[in-house]
């Protein structure tokens, strides 16, 4: 008897696709999904491409208790017992789910007194310390396309961390202010490599390595006409003087200026003190002409996590809520240094990777330690986990909200259904347990 | 022989796409392990394209290929990676109050293996 041929799916399009890989939050990607597999990603750059190409539904158990495969229920209890049990938790990630997810996890944190924190604090953290200090001249991504004349990057490399940024946002678009697109904009690169993006760059300044405060702070003295040493001032900065002169001068005669600056700036030297250096450039720069500022943000919903924190305890990261009610400082309840110090007791790791990205003290501490991962992939994070959940991936089976990097929500479409479950399910399941294990321990 | 170094560990394309295929699989492996020099660097220190080198931080130690970086891509002194475990070893855990370990601009001795 001849046996039929199985089916072929047909094939299915995704028009307006989310791709939250990156902070550009690209809204307008189509996708040819067949079955369980998205085999085109149209308009997406190389690295959208690679985030929708590459989230099949793995091949893994969607919970794991000690390595062993197990039921998500049993996961799900034993990931609220480590976390009730514990002392002094952390909860820690986030920027690569859903705001939906987010919120849930900031009520887990609530409900056992956790201290609480986003991959923020390894990103964008001392920006989010400046701009309470130094506050925040912004805009959306909107306005950058349909006014800015003049686009600097500061200590970003979006030629291959955000490969849409220049197309999409802020260098080729045709605006209502600048209908010539790229013609009708200067574009400044300050970096201290000749990065990818340099090519895209009008000019190009090298500065020389943990220099940036001293350069922004040139910049700042120049645009309040401070006269400045020129030896001094090229000695610091590796530039002549003339050069930062020029640029001002051509920062003051644009019409619509905006800075965008990435981990160059938070990562080095400085820090902090860097960001508040270019937010105060920033504002002196209002006093001549129209500018604003941005933070390149890496992950697809580090933004929304800001967003998050800071609606359900008035803080961005770096929160503790032992005490029963919110408390920020960067340096003490930042995931980082709670494991470097050694001091958390247990710990649950949504949508990121520390056990690859921290310090190797942070990390030595996080193996010790019983903690709870949520990940659609393995990594070395949900290798060494107590229990690990393997989830749905946002954006691509699992609907929601995202914040692009300049605060504007975007929905998410889904390519197709998977049968892991989602973070937010695996998360309100955790919520549930732990309130349960509250009315019992407050019954008895 | 070893000279201090300044190292800049970042993102690259390739990184970021071997996210995606997964931190095990090839991609991210590769894209992770190598270092970026200027030639003239190489030049002065007999270091041949991948060769392996040792970088060693105040925090840890680690071995790890040269690649020689464009000419002008990189400045005399300075080394260029794509973040991931091997850069991670050489950071330290105090982040000066900031909640941010200090990840980029590192001093690192570069020494002939």
């Amino acid at each position: 008897m001849a046996t039929a041929e199985p089916e072929k799916a047909e094939l299915k399009i995704v028009n307006d696709a989310t791709c939250t890989f990156c902070g550009c939050v690209c809204d307008d990607i189509q996708l040819t999904v067949d079955g369980h597999k998205i085999t085109k990603a149209k308009k997406a750059c190389v690295l959208g491409t690679s985030w929708f190409l590459n989230h099949e539904i793995e091949d893994r158990a969607p919970c794991f208790i000690k390595g062993q495969p197990a039921s998500v229920e049993a996961g799900i209890k034993e990931a609220a017992r480590i976390l009730y049990e514990a002392r002094y938790p952390l909860i820690y990630g986030l920027s690569d789910t859903t705001v939906e997810s987010q919120r849930v996890a900031v009520s887990i944190a609530d409900w056992i007194g956790s201290n609480l924190d986003t991959t923020t604090s390894v990103c964008h953290g001392p920006s989010g310390m400046a701009f309470q200090s130094a506050g925040e001249s912004t805009c959306s991504l909107g306005e950058v396309k349909n006014r800015a004349d003049m686009v600097m990057f500061w200590g970003s490399n979006p030629a291959e961390s955000h490969p849409r940024h220049f197309t999409k946002y802020s260098l080729m678009p045709k605006g209502m202010y600048v209908p010539n697109g790229r013609k009708d904009r200067t574009c400044v690169m300050v970096d201290v490599r000749k990065t990818k993006s340099a090519k895209a760059a009008d000019i190009f300044i090298q500065i020389k390595p943990r220099k940036d405060f001293e350069a922004l702070w040139t910049l700042r003295a120049l645009a309040n006409d401070i006269e400045l040493d020129p030896e001094q001032v090229e000695r610091e900065t590796g530039n002549p003087l003339s050069l930062w002169q020029d640029l001002m001068d051509r920062m003051k005669a644009c019409k619509y200026g905006v800075i965008f600056f990435g981990m160059g700036l938070t990562m080095t030297r400085g820090k902090h003190a860097n960001s508040e250096g270019i937010l105060s450039l920033t504002r002196d720069m209002n006093r001549h002409t129209r500018f604003a500022c941005k933070p390149n943000r890496g992950h697809g919903n580090v933004t929304g996590a800001d967003n998050v924190v800071t609606w359900r305890t008035g803080y961005p990261f770096g929160v503790n809520l032992g005490r029963g009610y919110p408390r920020f400082n960067p340096g003490e309840y930042t995931a980082s240094d709670v494991l470097a110090r050694g001091e958390a007791d247990a710990a649950m790791i949504i949508a990121s990777d520390p056990m690859a990205n921290f310090s190797q003290p942070a990390r030595e501490h996080l193996k010790t330690i019983p903690y709870v991962a949520l990940d659609p992939k393995e990594t070395p994070t949900t290798k060494h986990a107590a229990v690990s959940f393997t989830v749905a991936t946002y954006g691509i089976n699992v609907p929601g909200t995202v914040y692009r990097m300049d605060d504007v929500p975007i929905p998410l479409r889904t390519a197709f259904d998977s049968p892991l479950p989602s973070d937010l399910k695996i998360l309100q399941g955790i919520e549930k347990e732990v309130l349960a294990l509250r009315s019992a321990a407050f019954a008895s | 022989m070893s000279e201090i170094f300044i190292l800049v560990p970042g993102r690259s394309s390739q990184q970021g796409c071997g996210i995606n295929e997964g931190k095990f699989n090839e991609t991210y492996v590769n894209a992770t392990s190598f270092v970026q020099m200027n030639p003239n660097d190489m030049l002065r220190l007999g270091i041949e394209d991948e060769e392996k080198i040792e970088l060693k931080s105040d925090f840890g130690r680690i071995e790890i290929a040269v690649r020689k970086a464009k000419a002008d891509e990189l400045p005399v002194g300075l080394l260029f990676m794509a973040y991931g475990d091997l850069s991670s070893r050489l950071m330290g855990g105090d982040t000066h109050g900031s909640g941010m370990p200090t990840s980029k601009g590192l001093d690192v001795e570069v020494k002939k293996i």
